[in-house]
């Protein structure tokens, strides 16, 4: 699993990127209320905006962590948003993307970066 | 002597004491729940007697109404007390101070009521002849000439309806005048990470991305953050001054040069305008558009006590492109534009269906003539000295996000004195409920954490202003010594108890359902 700045990870499996938000960012963003997912078959760049989550707090953009097609979205997340909170890094994924550049995954921060990472916050 | 004593008790007889007492209804005294109005009301009763209608051909065609519309029906008495009693569960200016930063909760002087009243200026329709109301154009000739001279630009659209309606106004005219210019590529806009939310929304809704501009850690605008985003593909940037930090942006001349250099418009957000009224003028720190919230700085109701208003001012490069309708006065009196004409004129439309808020205008009119140039200079003065007095008074318990010089208009505080209290931002909020005051503003801006952003507003007096920091106080201190069962439940003495703000949200639950409506009246 791999892990931006922004709090999300990214799991992959041969040309298929799960994606989701970390356990630290479900956390700060505290309930969640609403997920609202992309629809299958966008084209996403790495760093656009893939889906938004909304919590009793706030509303936040989910950023693309990698470039893709969205093969899957959760739709779960419509009838159960409160799966962001109990399994962020499992259950509580949001899409699934046909990786357009593999490379980039390899740039992104592996958990230990990604705690030193937090770290720091 | 006479005795005319009926057996009435002068004094109590028992102590006053009330641990453990419950009504015998389940009512709570003064503090009653109120129903929804379409529980209270049934289908048959009507508070006015109106006479059948007479039947006529209708232009709807297959558009008339054949389902009964479910309106309560009330009689005067009910409906009166209804909305009474749930105006006495309102917090309201005229209560108490109401400290919402960013939104210069003052109070509305009784003259602006009384003007606005006057039956010249509400007793006229927007269709009527613009002869038989020179007076009312006059008043927004007027009204246009002062927010121009106070903000030292050439041009104003009086007609938008609210902040975030002027923003949208500002952004549009920014809009048409890069596409008149042939910068229709020009899709970015630039907004600091502590702009109001409606910023980002405004943008976004006018097609633009937004794009976020880092902050320094003395809360402004990084200024070298600022230049590496702007470019060709950059439209206009969005910034509060004073920002929603409650900081004057001291760097806001150069944020214009760069902007203009950039071949950007500088948009700015005026919610704060009122810590500055008299001192300075938008115009001469190189602003390209701004809105001006009547209701805020002018003093117009607002907060559920009346519409907003939100004219837009805009620089020589904007005005070409402003909304109709305009006033224009000649030999013949004054008469409002409806159409733009010719290449000075290039409006990009209109930004509601007539001229906008009457009674706004005449209220704000009121307030500005009855404090004239020295008192609009005071209440900015006043604004921002009673925001440090709040600021210093409550530094040595509380946290100020910036603790660094004065504040503008409104004092922020952050939540590290909380930390291992238990008590949170929002629990201390709910806690001034209890104490009898309405809660700052909360976790915004979003750039400090646990933010509560005070703005005591000018019109409060130095003993108001002390029993709402006495208070503050002593909550501060409770939360200190670990009375968190004094926050976590809080509030206590309020018709409504600590809501479940996740549930409220995944499963909301619509409490009335409509039950037998009574058919049509025609039927």
């Amino acid at each position: 699993m791999r892990f931006t700045k922004d709090h999300e990870w990214v799991a992959v499996e041969g040309d298929i990127a799960t994606v989701g938000i970390t356990a630290y960012a479900a956390e700060q963003l505290g309930d969640v209320v609403f997920v609202e997912v992309p629809e299958v078959g966008k084209t996403v760049a790495q760093g656009e905006g893939l889906a938004v989550v909304e919590s009793v707090k706030a509303a936040s953009d989910v950023y693309a962590p990698v470039s893709g097609e969205v093969v899957e979205a959760n739709a779960e997340l419509g009838d159960a948003p409160e799966t962001v909170n109990a399994v962020p890094e499992a259950g509580g994924w949001f899409a699934k993307l046909k990786l357009s550049n593999p490379a980039e995954v390899d740039a992104l921060m592996d958990r230990d970066a990604y705690e030193a990472f937090l770290s720091t916050l | 002597m006479s005795m005319n004593n009926v057996g009435r008790p002068t004094r109590p007889e028992a102590s006053n004491d009330d641990a453990g007492f419950a009504s015998l209804s389940g009512g709570r005294g003064l503090l009653q729940d109120e129903p929804l109005i379409f529980e209270l009301g049934g289908w048959t009763k009507t508070g006015v007697d109106l006479p059948d209608a007479v039947p006529a051909d209708s232009a709807l065609a297959g558009l008339t109404r054949d389902e009964p519309i479910g309106l309560p029906g009330l009689s005067e008495p009910e409906a009166v007390r209804h909305y009474v009693r749930l105006s006495q569960k309102n917090h309201a200016i005229d209560l108490a101070l109401y400290p919402l930063g960013s939104c210069t909760m003052k109070h509305n002087p009784r003259l602006n009521e009384k003007m606005a009243r006057l039956p010249g200026l509400s007793d006229i329709h927007p269709l009527q002849p613009q002869s038989t109301v020179q007076g009312a154009i006059e008043l927004m000739d007027r009204l246009a000439h002062w927010l121009k001279t106070l903000t030292g630009m050439p041009a104003v659209a009086l007609s938008p309806k609210a902040g975030a309606h002027g923003e949208l106004c500002g952004l549009l005219a920014i809009r048409a005048a890069h596409e008149a210019a042939g910068n229709g590529h020009r899709k970015t806009v630039l907004a600091p990470t502590s702009a109001h939310g409606t910023n980002p929304a405004t943008a976004a809704f006018c097609g633009y991305t937004v794009v976020e501009i880092a902050q320094t850690d003395d809360g402004r605008v990084d200024l070298a953050d600022l230049e590496s985003k702007l470019g060709d593909h950059v439209a206009a940037i969005m910034v509060t001054n004073p920002n929603t930090c409650g900081l004057f942006e001291r760097d806001v001349v150069e944020i214009a040069r760069l902007t203009h250099a950039a071949g950007a418009y500088f948009y700015c957000d005026g919610a704060n305008f009122n810590a500055i009224v008299g001192r300075v003028r938008p115009g001469d720190l190189g602003v390209d558009a701004m809105h001006i919230n009547l209701h805020k700085t002018f003093s117009t109701p607002h907060g559920g006590g009346g519409p907003g208003a939100g004219p837009v001012v805009l620089s020589e490069a904007l005005a070409p492109f402003a909304p109709t309708p305009w006033v224009v006065h000649d030999d013949s009196g004054y008469r409002l534009v409806e159409e733009a004409v010719g290449p000075a004129a290039q409006a990009f439309g209109r930004m509601s269906a007539f001229h906008g808020q009457m009674g706004m205008y005449v209220r704000a009119y009121a307030y500005m003539l009855s404090h004239g140039a020295d008192g609009l200079r005071q209440v900015a003065e006043d604004a921002v000295l009673n925001a440090n007095y709040v600021k210093a008074r409550l530094s040595d318990l509380m946290s100020p996000a910036f603790p660094e010089g004065p504040c503008m208009h409104e004092a922020l505080f952050d939540d590290a004195w909380l930390e291992d209290t238990g008590v949170t931002t929002l629990d201390f909020a709910k806690a001034m409920i209890d104490e009898g005051f309405h809660p700052m503003t909360m976790y915004f801006p979003l750039v400090v954490h646990g933010a509560m952003l005070i703005e005591p507003t000018e019109t409060e007096s130095k003993a108001e202003l002390d029993r709402f920091i006495d208070a503050l106080r002593l909550l501060a201190e409770a939360a200190k010594a670990g009375e968190t069962g004094r926050f976590k439940n809080a509030p206590h003495l309020a018709p409504l108890k600590r809501l479940d703000e996740t549930l409220a949200a995944r499963k909301p639950k619509l409490k009335w359902k409509p039950v037998a409506p009574a058919p049509l009246a025609a039927e």
